[in-house]
């Protein structure tokens, strides 16, 4: 466990130094990408087609193995059926996060910044997603991990 | 007027690639934000998750040495307060409801090709786009 902990943890520093190096951390940036009628910003998509890039090869090396480095099975969901629940949350993700700029990753990595603004938002985040745990998320998930 | 680069996006891109794929390697998870919060907030059915109070522990302190060694941020947040709450609600339901965000479907699912997260990249970048044209060209609000 402790090796997975630590694992996390270097993960989520190379993680965070992306975003601040992309300036992914900044909304103004994201919602210059977002505005497409307006001074358009391609930014997010170079970041974007970047991480894809490792991240794709990760997946192919990930098919030749049935276990990964440092636990029992891998725990990647193989669910492939597109429903209301996928439609609707996204849909409303996007709909957050064209309204001020901020996805999850961004809003908890500006916390290191000490901005207030990215305070509030990890809050009412974690108020939705509570709202969500204790109402519709109630049941046990039913993933069929492969 | 912000100024465009792209060694800057890609660099941080291909890092956040690299952060995703050891992720699956090593603890072979899917490195999605909104369900790494979740976890790490005990907000699943797992209690509070050690791998995501890390995870995210670990985005705070790279972004904080980023800022002090790489490039310094220059942050602009023009939201009221009202607005990011209710960004904030609707992000953290959403993203639980669609099961993930732009990084479990855009850099995750994408680099899998799980039509779930095809669709769900599709859906959330669309209707960002379609709330930016409408907050700033049709109502006036620059956010």
């Amino acid at each position: 466990m402790t090796a997975r902990i630590a694992a996390s943890i270097i993960c989520g520093l190379i993680f965070g130094t992306g975003l601040v190096i992309s300036d992914m951390i900044n909304p103004a940036r994201v919602l210059a990408f977002l505005d497409v009628a307006g001074n358009w910003d391609p930014s997010l998509a170079f970041v974007m087609g970047g991480a894809l890039i490792p991240s794709a090869v990760a997946y192919i090396i990930r098919g030749r193995h049935s276990a990964p480095l440092l636990d029992s099975r891998f725990f990647v969901p193989a669910n492939a059926s597109i429903d209301w629940k996928l439609v609707t949350g996204a849909a409303l993700f996007g709909l957050g996060w064209g309204l001020v700029g901020f996805c999850p990753g961004p809003a908890v990595a500006a916390l290191s910044t000490g901005r207030w603004e990215a305070a509030l938002f990890v809050a009412a985040m974690l108020v939705g997603m509570s709202a969500y745990r204790f109402s519709l998320g109630r049941r046990l998930p039913n993933y069929n991990f492969r | 007027m912000i100024e465009i680069n792209y060694l800057w996006p890609l660099a941080g891109g291909l890092l956040i690639g690299i952060s995703a794929g050891l992720y699956l390697l090593l603890n072979g998870r899917i490195a999605g934000i909104s369900g790494l919060a979740a976890a790490a907030a005990g907000l699943t059915h797992d209690g509070i998750s050690k791998l995501g109070l890390g995870f995210l522990a670990g985005i705070i302190a790279g972004a904080w040495l980023a800022s002090h060694l790489i490039r310094q941020p220059h942050i602009t947040i023009t939201s009221s307060p009202a607005l990011l709450i209710v960004a904030g609600l609707i992000v953290g339901y959403g993203t639980r409801l669609g099961s993930g965000c732009t990084s479990g479907h855009g850099v995750c699912g994408l680099a899998r090709l799980s039509p779930r997260s095809i669709a769900a990249t599709a859906i959330f970048m669309a209707i960002a786009a379609v709330t930016v044209f409408v907050t700033r060209h049709l109502l006036g609000v620059q956010s």
